[in-house]
């Protein structure tokens, strides 16, 4: 037996196939295809959760995703936990684990209920008007603390173990919800040939077709007719049918994103299923038919277990066979209630009463409730209800006064109408618009290609909306160039359902007068009284309403309650509901799993990692690297007993001393050809370009136009019109962009091409005063002589049989060459040169040396000793700009009043008192140490380091007019000392130059 | 995502193909040398950041690497139109009337 609830010979699954799930470590039983929620209430359980705030006992109101209360924990093992699941919208699979959240320590004894007592106190606002002070206590103590009373379920603590899936789709006709519109909508598109996609957020077709048991179509049931409907559809080819899939958002150009749960309602998902697809659909029209979702009513105690929403009890027992409760009264303010009565009362339920607040209704549904012998109070409203763990009895009052009753229920099933969805013609830009005639809102102006069909647009009478929906599906198809094929075939229907009456805002009895909770938001626990709170302390617009009670703002996004909420402060102002205004949807329509978001972007994925040619040769020799951009650069290469600073220093010693070899491929790289080539470089570099000989390099500089250093390199001429542009590591893609737009937008006439080359080339610096004796023999067809090559020059030949780029150039101070391969051939060349190097005690650097060895020669780094508001003056690099030039990109720029003016920060070295004191890069500079706080900060360091061949410690730094400071004593003053120090040149090794044409 | 339409491609393609590139329509002065403060302010720091109709460069990237122009709704995000690097502005008014 699935449950004491479980009425035989009603509702769709089969009473054969069992599932065993638990709930709070009970084991109990369902069928397969129940939802959680189902299968709880067929077990007779209904207190499922604790409230947010108040903790107050919750149940299930709904039987879908507009569900605020029941959310629970969902555990498949240690990792697979996920919090806030709706228990409405969640499958049972056989052994289903969930837990209830936001209670200790157990979901009937609750400790937090405590809050429910002392509610008086915990009015909205109450947060932000008592935790005041001390100020630094609400970050430390207050809000922690508020934090973990308050709130959900907990986020799972290990990674998410499930892979999820990803695919763009693009179709002409995009339908969102399978109810009787939709799929009449996807048929009459689908039959002109048009593409067509259909979703759906459950698990079958049918929308409200799960619970209309008054409503027939083409002879037979309605939910028979959606399936065979569905059935239908998904034989055609040009039709993607997706169930479990749940349309969240809408975004530009009708790209609407649908997430598909793929595995979280089966027992045991195939290995590698993914447990999400994330869809992102390009539809050419959307044709929305997301239904409408039923309205609690707002009265004293509407919270408690027992108490839902009139057709989710139709959906527990017409679809899932459950009956809610042995005598269930009915609050209602609208006809569609009554068939609930009636369908419950036809199962053999008892009906305390239906209360109704509408004075006469009238109509066939509540003549067939009178006919059946229910109880009708009309003009009547449930004052309040009494129960601990679940309602047991409702008060009823004539709204015009008089003596009240309590009649004992076990459920009280409400309704106060139906609120079309908007949600998702909102977030498409559309614009709502009151409709004075029914009171609400419904599509107004579209913003988009896209159409509301059946209940989201207002269209309540079941043939209106098929024929509504039809000629929709046929027009949209028909727009994106499918002619129709012939007449539909008209749906035969019949139909006794009515969804007419209804009431916005508190129930009679419910108004400032009543003592007691009327709860408008059940998932933030808010109250009406709350919301007249906000209007009473100024709050006038539905924003401010709000944000200040928190109505509408928890994970259900105010589904339920928005409207009440508007109403209730709309009343409060004494204003119009459209006056008053209606707060923005935003997507999500539902909560997303970050899973289906990030999807594939994880891990190795995240973000790409680049690697040279030489990677596996470092990892072999055992180097630390570091990330540089996207690159995986070696960082020093410790022997065995080292740490960083002593193999630092080794790398530092064995290069000045003898050869260093060092993985340079990073550099960016581009290739500048034409016969304009010259031309363009002296536009876009400082330097002058026409007497660079062939085979000769430059140390160019870019600037931008405002005079700043953007790049810098060394670019060698190959021939009259090609250069070998070398950028920064980090600096490539913004170089080469730099350079395409002067190209394409100022300079269009040049003769120019450019190309990106840096995966191309792999780059060995090989630098020492051993490089050339070393490469020599492996080196053909090139002179590699002082006379032949001297320093920055570039010949075209072989290595190793290669071909190669070789560069005479230094980045350390040392005689150096930077050898240019194919990238294939860059580690074979490497381990040649290796081991010709190895008797002469060669050594692999990374880029911790590199960055000690261009500081000892004051090369500069962009972006390490430059910031953006550096200029070439700044840095002391005035020779590389071209005299004579009448134009490069950054000349007027440098020209500009603050670049010329005194008093800016200049690129100087510092040397500390003591040699051995490492000054921290970024550590800021003072002249006078004993001046007040806060002092006058002169300037900082950029790049500092110990420096073995010097024998003490070297730093570049920026300083006011640093250049007229050489030997002055400055201080930097750190937490615990304030260190002296003595301004230098910027170099500390061969000033002269003279290694570099060793 | 929006789509852009590529003026060189002729094809609309998805928003990350894509990268803006600031105001169009401003050109780097020939006479850079003597350019005058204010000029020089007007031309590098000066835009005009409207809201609503914008003229704009983008650069096709990830597709064909052109820079083109575009005139986009900067309240709405709605691209009215896309040209050529060097083709007149569309005019406002007229495409503003078939909104």
């Amino acid at each position: 037996m699935s449950g004491a609830n479980r009425l035989a010979g009603a509702g769709r699954l089969v009473p054969a196939r069992t599932a065993r799930f638990s709930f709070d470590g009970e084991s109990l039983t369902g069928l397969e295809g129940d939802t959680l929620a189902s299968a709880l209430l067929a077990n007779g359980i209904h207190l499922v959760g604790r409230s947010f705030k108040y903790h107050r006992p919750r149940g299930i109101l709904s039987a879908g995703p507009e569900e605020p209360n029941a959310l629970v924990g969902i555990k498949r093992d240690s990792a697979r936990y996920t919090p806030n699941v709706r228990a409405s919208v969640q499958e049972i699979y056989d052994g289903l684990q969930a837990v209830s959240q936001n209670r200790w320590p157990s979901l009937v004894f609750d400790v937090g209920a405590l809050n429910d007592l002392a509610s008086p106190f915990f009015s909205a606002g109450f947060y932000y008007k008592t935790f005041m002070w001390p100020k630094a206590a609400w970050k430390t103590i207050y809000e922690p603390n508020i934090r973990s009373a308050a709130g959900l379920g907990v986020s799972p603590s290990e990674p998410d173990p499930d892979s999820y899936s990803a695919r763009y789709a693009h179709c002409d006709v995009l339908v969102v919800g399978g109810g009787v519109s939709g799929l009449s909508a996807a048929l009459a598109a689908a039959r002109t040939g048009a593409r067509v996609i259909l979703c759906d957020e459950q698990a079958q077709m049918g929308g409200a077709l799960h619970f209309e048991s008054g409503t027939q179509l083409d002879g037979t049931d309605g939910f028979s007719w959606a399936g065979e409907m569905a059935r239908q559809l998904s034989a055609m080819d040009n039709v993607r049918v997706l169930n479990r899939t749940t349309a969240f958002g809408y975004f530009a150009q009708n790209m609407v994103g649908l997430v598909q749960r793929l595995s979280d309602h089966l027992a045991v998902p195939a290995p590698g299923r993914p447990r999400e697809r994330l869809w992102q659909v390009r539809a050419g029209r959307v044709i929305i038919a997301t239904g409408a979702i039923e309205r609690p009513m707002v009265f004293v105690n509407n919270d408690k277990p027992g108490i839902m929403l009139a057709s989710a009890a139709r959906v527990f027992l017409n679809h899932y066979g459950v009956a809610v409760g042995r005598r269930v009264g009915v609050f209602t303010a609208n006809d569609s209630a009554y068939a609930a009565a009636v369908d419950l009362k036809l199962a053999g339920i008892d009906i305390a009463a239906i209360v109704d607040a509408r004075s006469a209704p009238q109509g066939p549904l509540i003549d067939k409730a009178r006919v059946l012998g229910i109880e009708i109070l009309t003009g009547h409203t449930v004052a309040r209800t009494t129960g601990r763990l679940r309602v047991s009895s409702m008060t009823v009052a004539p709204i015009a006064g008089g003596s009240q009753r309590a009649i004992a229920v076990d459920a009280l099933l409400m309704s106060s109408g139906w609120t079309p969805s908007v949600h998702l013609f909102s977030q498409s830009r559309g614009k709502v618009a009151w409709d004075e005639a029914s009171d609400r809102f419904l599509p107004g102006n579209y913003a988009q290609d896209c159409v509301s069909v059946g209940a989201c647009n207002g269209t309540d009478r079941l043939e209106t909306s098929i024929a509504e929906a039809s000629a929709a599906g046929a027009a949209m198809a028909e727009q994106s160039g499918h002619k129709s094929r012939g007449k539909m075939p008209r749906t035969k229907m019949e139909t006794s359902e009515s969804w007419g009456g209804g009431m916005l805002g508190a129930a009679p009895g419910a108004g400032v007068e009543a003592k007691g909770k009327a709860f408008v938001d059940f998932q933030n626990d808010v109250t009406a009284k709350d919301i007249r709170l906000a209007v009473r302390e100024g709050m006038h617009s539905i924003e401010h309403v709000k944000r200040f009670t928190t109505n509408g703002m928890a994970t259900d996004q105010g589904k339920t309650s928005n409207l009440h909420g508007l109403a209730i402060a709309a009343e409060a102002l004494g204003r119009e509901i459209p006056k008053v205004g209606l707060t923005t949807f935003r997507a999500p329509y539902t909560p997303v799993t970050f899973g289906a978001l990030v999807n594939h972007s994880r891990g190795e994925l995240f973000d790409t990692t680049r690697r040279t040619p030489m990677h596996n040769w470092h990892v072999g020799q055992g180097a630390v690297f570091e990330d540089v951009g996207n690159w995986k650069r070696a960082w020093y290469y410790p022997q065995p007993g080292e740490d960083m600073h002593q193999a630092v220093n080794r790398e530092c010693r064995t290069v000045r001393e003898s050869v260093g070899l060092f993985d340079a491929t990073t550099l960016g790289k581009i290739e500048v050809v034409g016969p304009d080539a010259a031309k363009f470089m002296n536009l876009l570099y400082t330097n002058p370009w026409d007497k660079l000989g062939v085979g000769r390099c430059r140390y160019g500089i870019m600037l931008r136009e405002d005079g700043f250093i953007y790049d810098d390199g060394v670019v060698g001429r190959l021939a009259e019109d090609r250069f070998h542009v070398t950028t920064t590591t980090g600096g490539a893609p913004r170089v080469l962009n730099h350079m395409e737009d002067y190209l394409q937008t100022e300079f269009p006439e040049l003769k120019v091409w450019l190309t990106s080359t840096s995966e191309q080339w792999a780059v060995i610096a090989v630098q020492g005063p051993k490089a050339r004796e070393i490469i020599a023999p492996l080196v053909d067809g090139i002179d590699l002589s002082n006379e032949a090559m001297p320093h920055m020059s570039v010949r075209e030949g072989r290595i190793c049989g290669v071909p190669t780029r070789l560069f005479r150039m230094s980045f350390t101070g040392e005689c150096g060459y930077e050898i240019n391969v194919p990238s294939d051939y860059g580690q074979a060349v490497w381990e040649a040169i290796w081991e010709r190097g190895e008797p002469h005690g060669i050594c692999a650097y990374g880029t911790e040396t590199m960055h000690v060895l261009r500081a000892e020669k004051g090369y500069i780094i962009v972006g390490q000793d430059t910031d953006g508001t550096v200029s070439p003056l700044d840095a002391g690099l005035q020779w590389a700009i071209g005299k004579k030039k009448t134009d490069f990109v950054g000349m007027r720029g440098l020209k500009r009043a603050d670049l010329v003016a005194g008093g800016r920060k200049q690129l100087v070295g510092l040397k500390t008192t003591d040699p051995k004191t490492v000054l921290e890069e970024g550590a800021q500079i003072v002249a006078d140490p004993n001046q007040s706080v806060p002092m006058k900060m002169i300037g900082h360091v950029t790049s500092s380091y110990w420096s073995e061949n010097c024998g003490h410690s070297i730093a570049l730094a920026l300083v006011e007019n640093g250049f007229e400071r050489t030997g002055e004593t400055l201080h930097v003053p750190m937490p615990d000392t304030t260190l002296a120090v003595t301004v230098t040149g910027a170099v500390f090794i061969d000033e002269e130059g003279k290694r570099l044409h060793g | 995502m929006l789509l852009i339409h590529c003026p060189y491609c002729e094809e609309e393609r998805p928003e990350i193909e894509f990268a803006n590139a600031g105001e169009a329509h401003i050109a780097r002065p020939s006479d850079m040398d003597g350019l005058s403060d204010q000029a020089f302010e007007e031309f590098f720091f000066i835009r005009s950041n409207p809201k609503g109709l914008h003229y704009e460069r983008w650069r096709h990237i990830h597709g064909c690497a052109r820079f083109f122009n575009a005139l986009r709704d900067t309240v709405t995000d709605r691209f009215v139109a896309t040209y050529k690097t060097g083709e007149p502005k569309p005019d406002i008014a007229a495409e503003g009337k078939d909104q």
